[in-house]
C-alpha cells in the first residue's frame, strides 16, 4: 500500500468501477432496480439509503457475494462478471462487514494470516502489519489478542486485512455504527488517508452528518432505485433524508431540560450484577433517578451492560437484593416482570424476534405476551381471544402498524411494523414507567420518527421515560437527560440541552482518547 | 441446485394433501417390496388396511389398541410443545399401573364407588412422581431430561417385575410373577352400546382417551397453561419477559405428559389385564411419541394418529396370521409409513426451489446475505 503501486491505474478522476442496469431480485422481492453507479479512483463515494433500500445487496455484488439478474459492471472499462469474493479480492476490491469475521483467541497478525495467501512467515507479516499501521496512523499491534481489542480496534483489523491484499477499492459496510464520535473521527481520517494514496472507498451508511463531512459525492438508493448522485457537502442533511425517504421528513429538535424541579418517579440505587457468563459484562454500582414527563436517555455503545442492565430492569433478573429498584417508594427489586407490570410499567427489550415478541405466535397472542397479568384478557386461565385479537388490532390501528393480513403472525411484519407494535403494546397501556432498549433499531426513518413522538407524548402526558440508546442523534433529539454507561458503569445523568455530543462520545470511549490496539487493555 | 425454503405460512389443504400424496406412496411402496418378497400385493395391502377394520367389533379393538397411546401421546404433546423431551413415558406408565395396582389390592375394601376414582388419582400420581425425578434434577442441577427419563424407563421395568415376584405376588399363583386380580370394583367397565351391546374389549377407557384428548387441545390452545408451554418452547427468552418462568413450566410439562402416562398405566391394567404383570405395556410409552409427532404436537391429532398407529400394529398381526408375512416386515412397513409422513411434513413445512446451474455462487450468497443481516 505504497503510492507507487498501480500509478497508472488508480489515477485521480478516471472511472473505476462502473455499474449500469443492475437489477436484482429475491423471489417478488425487488432489492435492486436498474440501479446506475460510478466511482472514480481514490474517491470516498457514499452509498445512502434507507433500510432495506438495498445498499447491502447493491455492494454485495460488487463483491461477488451476489451475483445481479441483469445489468452490467465495469471494472477499470472492462465489463467483469465477479464470481465470489476472491475474484474481487483479485481484482481489487476489498470490502469490511458490519459483523466482523475474526477469530477471538488468535492475534492479529494470526488473524490477518489466515485471509491471506500462505507462504508468509508470521514475522513478515507483523513487519508489514506495523509498517503499515505507522504510515496511516492506524495503531494496530500484530501480537495482541482479538479478544482484549475494543470494537473499534477491532474494526481496524479489518481494515488492515483487507489493505494487505492491495484493494484499489474498499467497500465499507455501515462503519460507524459501532464507534463513539471520538473513534469515528479517527476512522474518517485513516480513510482520508487512503484516498490520497489512491484507494477509492465505497462507504455504505446511513448517516447524514457523516456523510456530509466524509465523502464527496453520494448516491442515493430508495426502495432499490437509484435517485441520483449528489454533491454531498452541498446539501443539507435534511435535503439528504428527504431523497431517502422520498417524501420531507419532520425532524425532532432538541428537549429543553425540565423547567421546575419534577417529581422522581423510578429510583435504582446502587444496582451491582455479577457476570452471569465469562462474556457478560458485570454491573458495578448503578444508581440513577427517572422523573415524571421527562426522558432519561442512557448512550453506549453495544456491550457495555445494556443487555445484563436491561434484564434487572425487566425483572428477568431479581438478585439485586432489597431496595434497588423503587417506583412511588415501593420496592419492587424482588418482583418478577408480571408484577412490575401490574405496577404501571412497561419494557420493550431490545431483541425484537424472540424477546419483545414470538415470532411464531399470531399478534393476538404476542398482545397477551405483556398484558396476562393486568387482568381482563383471561379469566380462571381460560385466555379470552376475542379480547386479545381486539386488542391487537387496537394496537395495530393506534400505532400504524401495517398487517399483510388479519391478525398475522409476528414474523409476517417487516422489522419497523413489528417494532412499532411492540412499542404501541406497551405504550398503549399509559405505563407510568416506559423502559426501552434501542427502540429504533433497524427500522426506516417513517417508523422510528413515529415511535420517537409516541414517547415524548408519553412522556408530556406525565409519564417517565427510559431509553436505552446507542443511537446519539437520537438520545439528543428525545432526551430530556442523559447518563452514558460504559463498561458496567454509569455517569452521573446530564440535562441534555447543557451537554454535547463530545462529552458523551468521551464518556461511551470511557473518557479517555482513543487507545493504541493492545497497550493497556490486557488488563 | 435445490433449495428448501421455509413456507411463511401453511395452509389446511396443503397439509391434507401433503398426508394423501404421504400415504399413498406408502401404499405404493409397501406393494412393491410385498411383491418382492413373493406376496400378493394386493391381497397383503387389504390384510393391512382392511381386514383389522372389516368388522365391527375389530373396529372396537382398534380404538382398545390405540387408547393408551391417545392418553399417553396427548400428555406427551405438552412436553414436546415446550421443548422438554420426556422419552420416558413408558415408566412413567409403569409406575402408574403400580400406584393404581396397590390401591386394588391393598385398599380394595374401601366403598365400591370410591375405588375408581382413587386408583385413577394413584395411577395419575404415579407417573407424575416418576416424571418429577427428572424435571427436578433438570431444574436443580440442569441435567438433561432426556437421559434421565430414559434410563428411569428400566428401572421401573425392573421395579414392577421384582414386585411381582417377590412382596406382590399372589400366594396361589403356582409360583407365577403375578398380583392377585383386582377387586371388580377396580375394573373398568366395557361400554355396553344401546341395540348392539358390548363390542369385543371396548372399554369405558376409550371414551375417557377421546375426551382427555380433546381436553388437552383446549388446555393447549385456549389457558394460560398452554399458552406458557407454547411461548417458552417457541421462545424461551420471551417467555421469561413475560414472566413465565422456565423452571415451573419444566415441572409443568414434565407433571402432565408423566400423570398422563401413568393414567394410561392404570387404564391398560384396569380395563385389560386386571392384575399386574412383569409385563404390562408392550412399548406404548415409546409409541406414543411417535404418535405425538405424527399428529404435529396437536392433541386433537393425537386421536387420528393413535389409530393410524394401532392400524398398522394389528394389520401387522393380521398379515403374519393370515399370510405369513414376517413381523420383520410389517416393521419395515411401519418404517416407510412413518418416512413418508415425516417427508411429507418437509414439504408441508418447506418450498423446493431449484436453480439452474452456474447460479452456484447465489447459494453462498444467501447465507452470506443472512449472516451479515440487512439487506
Amino acid at each position: 500500500m505504497t503510492g507507487s503501486q498501480r500509478p497508472d491505474e488508480t489515477s485521480p478522476g478516471k472511472t473505476l468501477l462502473a455499474a449500469t442496469g443492475i437489477c436484482k431480485h429475491f423471489g417478488d422481492f425487488t432489492a435492486n432496480d436498474d440501479v446506475g453507479f460510478e466511482i472514480e479512483a481514490g474517491e470516498i463515494h457514499a452509498l445512502l439509503g434507507e433500510n432495506g433500500a438495498g445498499k447491502s445487496t447493491f455492494v454485495k455484488m460488487v463483491y461477488g457475494l451476489l451475483q445481479p439478474d441483469s445489468g452490467q459492471i465495469i471494472w477499470r472499462g472492462e465489463p467483469v462478471t465477479i464470481r465470489s469474493p476472491q475474484h474481487a479480492r483479485e481484482l481489487g476490491i476489498g470490502m469490511v462487514f458490519q459483523h466482523f469475521s475474526l477469530f477471538q483467541a488468535l492475534t492479529v497478525a494470526e488473524n490477518i494470516a489466515l485471509a491471506l495467501p500462505p507462504g508468509e512467515s508470521l514475522e513478515d507479516l507483523s513487519d508489514r502489519v506495523r509498517a503499515m499501521s505507522a504510515e496511516y496512523g492506524i495503531g494496530v499491534d500484530p501480537d495482541a489478542r482479538i479478544h482484549n481489542l475494543s470494537v473499534g480496534e477491532q474494526q481496524r483489523v479489518e481494515i488492515v486485512r483487507c489493505l494487505l491484499q492491495d484493494p484499489s477499492l474498499l467497500i465499507m459496510d455501515e462503519p460507524t455504527s459501532v464507534l463513539t464520535p471520538q473513534e469515528t473521527d479517527q476512522l474518517f481520517d485513516v480513510l482520508r488517508r487512503f484516498s490520497s494514496a489512491g484507494v477509492a472507498i465505497l462507504f455504505i451508511s446511513h448517516k447524514l452528518e457523516e456523510i456530509r463531512s466524509l465523502t464527496r459525492r453520494a448516491t442515493v438508493l430508495r426502495r432499490g432505485k437509484n435517485v441520483g448522485t449528489v454533491d454531498s457537502a452541498s446539501r443539507s442533511s435534511k435535503q439528504l433524508a428527504e431523497m431517502m425517504v422520498g417524501s420531507s421528513v419532520g425532524d425532532i429538535d432538541g428537549q429543553e431540560a425540565p423547567k421546575s424541579q419534577p417529581d422522581v418517579l423510578f429510583a435504582v440505587r446502587g444496582l451491582d450484577r455479577p457476570p452471569a457468563t465469562p462474556f457478560a459484562t458485570p454491573l458495578r454500582n448503578l444508581s440513577f433517578v427517572a422523573c415524571a414527563g421527562e426522558v432519561l436517555g442512557i448512550a453506549g455503545i453495544a456491550g457495555n451492560g445494556q443487555d445484563e442492565l436491561m434484564e434487572a430492569l425487566t425483572g428477568e433478573w431479581t438478585g439485586a437484593g432489597r431496595n434497588v429498584f423503587t417506583i412511588n417508594g415501593r420496592d419492587i427489586t424482588r418482583d418478577g416482570p408480571s408484577r412490575r407490570r401490574q405496577h404501571s410499567i412497561g419494557f420493550v427489550p431490545e431483541e425484537r424476534n424472540g424477546h419483545a415478541a414470538v415470532p411464531g405466535m399470531s399478534l393476538a397472542d404476542n398482545a397477551l405476551l405483556t398484558s396476562h397479568s393486568l387482568g381482563d384478557v383471561a379469566s380462571r386461565g381460560v385466555i379470552d381471544s376475542d379480547r386479545t385479537r381486539q386488542m391487537a388490532a387496537e394496537i395495530a390501528g393506534a400505532f400504524d402498524v401495517r398487517l399483510p393480513q388479519e391478525n398475522p403472525i409476528a414474523s409476517a411484519l417487516s422489522g419497523g411494523n413489528l417494532q412499532k407494535f411492540v412499542v404501541g403494546r406497551e405504550i398503549s397501556k399509559q405505563p407510568s414507567l416506559f423502559i426501552v432498549s434501542q427502540p429504533t433499531w433497524g427500522v426506516d426513518v417513517g417508523a422510528a420518527l413515529f415511535i420517537r413522538r409516541a414517547m415524548l407524548e408519553l412522556a408530556e402526558s406525565g409519564s417517565a421515560v427510559v431509553m436505552i440508546s446507542q443511537d446519539l442523534e437520537e438520545i439528543f433529539a428525545i432526551s430530556h437527560r442523559v447518563a452514558v454507561l460504559h463498561d458496567g458503569q454509569m455517569s452521573e445523568p446530564m440535562v441534555t440541552a447543557d451537554t454535547t455530543a463530545e462529552t458523551v462520545g468521551l464518556l461511551m470511549g470511557g473518557s479517555a482518547p482513543l487507545k493504541t490496539a493492545g497497550a493497556g487493555d490486557a488488563a | 441446485m435445490i433449495n428448501l425454503v421455509p413456507r411463511k405460512e401453511i395452509p389446511l389443504s396443503l397439509t391434507l394433501t401433503t398426508t394423501a400424496i404421504a400415504v399413498a406412496l406408502t401404499l405404493i411402496a409397501g406393494a412393491a417390496i410385498f411383491g418382492v418378497l413373493g406376496y400378493d400385493p394386493l391381497a397383503a395391502l387389504y390384510q393391512f388396511f382392511i381386514a383389522p377394520v372389516s368388522r365391527g367389533y375389530q373396529v372396537a379393538d382398534l380404538f382398545v389398541k390405540a387408547c393408551p397411546l391417545i392418553i399417553i401421546a396427548s400428555g406427551l404433546v405438552f412436553s414436546y410443545r415446550a421443548n422438554v423431551w420426556n422419552i420416558g413415558a413408558e415408566g412413567q406408565m409403569i409406575l402408574g399401573a403400580m400406584f393404581s395396582g396397590y390401591v386394588a389390592l391393598y385398599w380394595g375394601g374401601m366403598p365400591a364407588p370410591l375405588l375408581l376414582p382413587v386408583m385413577i388419582l394413584a395411577g395419575v400420581l404415579g407417573g407424575l412422581a416418576w416424571a418429577m425425578i427428572p424435571a427436578i434434577l433438570k431444574t436443580r442441577f440442569n441435567t438433561n431430561e432426556i437421559l434421565v427419563s430414559l434410563m428411569l424407563t428400566y428401572v421401573a421395568a425392573l421395579l414392577i417385575d421384582w414386585t411381582v415376584r417377590s412382596p406382590w405376588r399372589d400366594p396361589m399363583s403356582f409360583g407365577f410373577p403375578l398380583t392377585p386380580m383386582y377387586p371388580d370394583a377396580g375394573m373398568i367397565a366395557r361400554v355396553d352400546l344401546p341395540g348392539i351391546g358390548r363390542l369385543a374389549q371396548l372399554h369405558w377407557g376409550v371414551l375417557g382417551a377421546l375426551v382427555l384428548s380433546v381436553a388437552a387441545w383446549f388446555i393447549l390452545r385456549r389457558t394460560m397453561v398452554g399458552f406458557q408451554v407454547q411461548v417458552m418452547g417457541d421462545a424461551p427468552r420471551a417467555g421469561r419477559f413475560a414472566g413465565f418462568s422456565p423452571s415451573l413450566v419444566t415441572v409443568l410439562v414434565l407433571g402432565i405428559s408423566g400423570g398422563a402416562a401413568g393414567l394410561a398405566g392404570m387404564v391398560e391394567v384396569s380395563a385389560n389385564i386386571g392384575q399386574l404383570q412383569p409385563n404390562i405395556s408392550f412399548g406404548y410409552g415409546f409409541t406414543a411419541i411417535i404418535v405425538a409427532f405424527l399428529a404435529r404436537l396437536n392433541p386433537m391429532g393425537v386421536i387420528i394418529a393413535g389409530l393410524v398407529v394401532a392400524l398398522a400394529e394389528m394389520g401387522g398381526d393380521a398379515a403374519q396370521i393370515a399370510m405369513g408375512i414376517p413381523k420383520v416386515v410389517t416393521g419395515v412397513f411401519k418404517g416407510i409409513l412413518l418416512f413418508m409422513l415425516l417427508a411429507g411434513e418437509t414439504f408441508n413445512r418447506f418450498h423446493v426451489e431449484f436453480r439452474l446451474p452456474g447460479a452456484a455462487a447465489r447459494v453462498a450468497a444467501t447465507a452470506a446475505t443472512k449472516e451479515s443481516g440487512s439487506v
